[in-house]
């Protein structure tokens, strides 16, 4: 296993006294792109949540490996200075505290020694804001509040170019209709995208995958790993959907 | 990461204005009677009005009752037990020794008295215990015709004006505190802005309790004449000591005609240990008359220290169109207790007020928010906002608001909005997902919440506040 390739080897996890993830294994190497799919309910959300390390999660067996190291007891600051970055679907606002401000903390804070100089600082997050095409009157609005859909996702993404993270997860669980927000997150994702940067793109509809081309695509149900495969998975759900798979399981699964 | 190197300067950090000045003192026995208030009048070789007119509070005092109507707790005070009189003890040949001291003191409290180093754009006027140890920039402000001096020295060089104004907004009977104050006070600063001036320096006072059970009662009283602007801020620290010791102060505030007067505190006086033990009782009475047509007072608190805090810096609108403003951020952590508030009294038509209070608990403290809007029949078209905020660090603390609106004019509009909140699990992890560790996350959400009343402090002072705020969370997580 190399250094950027991260291994998630028997996880268990569980939300209050409910168990969600039930054995999941999944190997993401160096520069690819995967994408997770499953039904509603399948623990799509808790996976990027227990990646991230959400308090309310607890690991109760297995591993999450990256850059040699198992994260599983890490806090989640600790995990977004190794390199890894969840795009929220649903980001929370914090009122009062304006987007530089947050921008500057976060990138003082994950970028640590390495951190940039103000100046610097301010020219790359204007050329990302560029790219983004956002307006620079943004970096005065407070973080998420009353921002709009296509907003905050202009946000995540934003987030994700100024930390340049080595693995992200994207939870794009219910971005399916919205062009404009699928266009940015795929504006976003190619411009990292290459042997530094791996991604797991998180998603209940294959619409999204038409923007971000997947390597490999895996499909969760009740908390495992029920199929893998490659980009032709795609459309084979698409016509199907995941009756086919329940059936080829056996499984009674919720839709 | 965790950097035990760090941690263990953040734990020395966090009251690093705990020290002590090892010096001798002059010092008044400990108890209360009149010939206390004698002693006291002599020391400070005070003319004869001066000390019947503390004698009669004192007297008045005597027939009062300390209240105990504020959500706070604490054991009864044994006035007896208190020394009200404590200066550096100053002769012939250890003088300079002693105001060398004393610099080094403020010096180390980020408050520079020599000349030389002095805030440019600020003046400090520097209390010690129950005395005004300096005043800088004086020259300078008299150039201009200010007078900026101790309360002290303002009985002796300015008696008309003290005489004028001293307890013309806060009587002398106002209430038990504001009664003993009057018959004790030691010092405070004394301001008076001529007609038309905009004093362009930062007026500020730095009070600074270091004597052991001493209290130290403090009289400030600025008078903006008409047409005039200043600025005045206030810093207080103490030594961390385990006994309570009582900060009884109070400041008036006249505001002529056209006159504009912004007053901000960051008080951070010994909040006591986590069990309770010690810290300062700050039971202050504030209050500002904007006394002529659209005059303005301004008050901003910054309370993050003191064991227990009582205290409602107030406006009374008596002029036609003016304004009154109140923005407060009141922390409190550990064992400490805080009923603060104001009062807006609208006694002139088209007057109006703002009301900003942003309070954060945290550990097993008790934060309440105590406010009157009173709008008085006279009070055409009188205006209120009021913004009322509460924010809970865990779940040891608790928050209450009192907020009382009398209206006797219905031309007047009133508003009152209030908010309670917990700083919200998905707020941290999302803020920590982005590599910031949880007391910065904490720093971010409280700085965020306070933003409406730390914009309203100077531009300096407000980085200041922040930076304290920080502080003073950092051992409030977990």
């Amino acid at each position: 296993m190399s250094d950027a390739d991260i291994k998630i080897v028997n996880l268990h996890a569980r939300c209050e006294e409910k168990a969600i993830l039930k054995g999941v294994n999944l190997t993401i190497n160096k520069g690819e792109v995967h994408a997770l799919m499953g039904p509603n309910g399948s623990g799509k959300s808790t996976l990027s949540n227990v990646i991230m390390g959400h308090p309310s999660y607890e690991v109760t067996e297995g591993e999450i490996w990256i850059k040699g190291q198992n994260i599983v007891e890490m806090e989640p600051d600790e995990r977004a200075r190794l390199g890894i970055f969840l795009a929220f679907q649903y980001p929370v606002a914090i009122p009062g505290v304006t987007v530089a401000k947050f921008l500057k903390s976060s990138t003082d804070a994950t970028l640590g020694e390495k951190k940039k100089s103000a100046t610097e600082f301010l020219k790359e997050l204007r050329e990302n804001m560029k790219f983004l095409e956002m307006n620079e009157a943004f970096l005065n609005r407070f973080l998420n509040d009353g921002f709009s859909g296509g907003e905050k996702k202009r946000m995540e993404i934003l987030q994700m170019l100024m930390l340049k993270p080595c693995f992200a997860v994207m939870d794009e669980r219910d971005s399916g209709l919205d062009i404009d927000a699928l266009q940015v997150v795929s504006k976003g994702v190619n411009k990292l995208t290459g042997p530094a940067f791996s991604l797991l793109v998180i998603t209940h509809y294959e619409r999204i995958l038409k923007h971000i081309k997947p390597d490999h695509l895996h499909v969760l149900i009740d908390g495992k790993i029920v199929m893998t495969g490659g980009p032709e998975l795609v459309k084979e759900l698409e016509e199907k959907g995941y009756d086919w798979i329940r059936q080829e399981f056996g499984q009674e699964v919720l839709v | 990461m965790p950097n035990l190197e760090t941690d263990s300067k953040l734990v020395t950090d966090e009251y690093k204005y705990g020290f002590e000045t090892l010096i001798q003192s002059d010092a008044l026995p400990k108890g209360l009677n009149e010939d206390t208030i004698r002693a006291i009048s002599a020391k400070k070789n005070e003319p004869q009005w001066m000390t019947d007119w503390r004698l009669k509070a004192y007297r008045r005092w005597q027939k009062m009752k300390e209240p105990r109507w504020a959500d706070v707790t604490y054991p009864p005070i044994d006035y007896q037990d208190i020394c009200y009189y404590s200066a550096p003890k100053r002769d012939g040949a250890n003088a300079e020794a002693i105001d060398e001291e004393m610099a080094r003191t403020f010096e180390r409290l980020g408050v520079p008295l020599h000349e030389r180093n002095a805030l440019a754009g600020v003046a400090v006027d520097a209390v010690f215990d129950s005395v005004s140890v300096a005043t800088t920039q004086k020259e300078k402000l008299a150039e201009m015709g200010v007078i900026f001096c101790s309360i002290t020295e303002a009985i002796h060089q300015h008696p008309e004006l003290v005489q004028k104004y001293l307890s013309s907004v806060v009587p002398v009977g106002d209430n038990f505190f504001a009664a003993l104050n009057s018959a004790v006070f030691t010092d405070g600063s004394f301001v008076y802005v001529p007609k038309g001036l905009r004093c362009p320096i930062e007026l500020s006072t730095y009070f600074r309790i270091n004597a052991v059970d001493t209290g130290q009662f403090e009289r400030t009283l600025i008078i903006a004449d008409e047409g005039s602007y200043v600025s005045y801020i206030e810093g207080c620290t103490a030594p961390s000591r385990d006994r309570n010791q009582l900060h009884a102060a109070v400041v008036e505030l006249i505001a002529l005609e056209g006159a504009e007067i912004k007053y901000s505190t960051v008080q951070n006086w010994y909040a006591g240990d986590d069990e309770g033990r010690g810290g300062i009782y700050n039971f202050v009475t504030k209050r500002g008359h904007c006394r002529g047509r659209k005059s303005k007072i301004s008050w901003t608190q910054v309370e993050v220290g003191s064991a227990i805090t009582w205290k409602y810096p107030s406006v009374i609108l008596e002029g036609d169109h003016s304004v009154g403003e109140f923005y407060s951020v009141a922390f409190t952590n550990k064992k400490m207790q805080a009923d603060t508030g104001t009062k807006m009294i609208h006694v002139g038509a088209n007057t109006r007020s703002t009301i900003v209070s942003k309070g954060i608990s945290a550990g097993h403290s008790r934060n309440s928010y105590r406010g009157l809007v009173q709008i008085l029949p006279s009070a055409a078209n009188a205006r209120n906002h009021t913004q009322c905020d509460s924010m809970l660090i865990g779940s040891t603390c608790s928050a209450n608001t009192y907020p009382v609106i009398e209206c006797e004019n219905e031309t007047a509009i009133t508003e009152h909005e209030a908010t309670t909140s917990k700083i919200s699990e998905e707020q941290m992890f999302y803020i920590m997902s982005r590599g910031i560790d949880e007391e910065s996350a904490t720093s971010l959400v409280v700085n965020g919440f306070c933003r409406d009343v730390f914009k309203e402090l100077p531009m300096e002072f407000s980085v200041e506040a922040i930076k304290l705020l920080e502080i003073k969370l950092e051992h409030s997580v977990g």
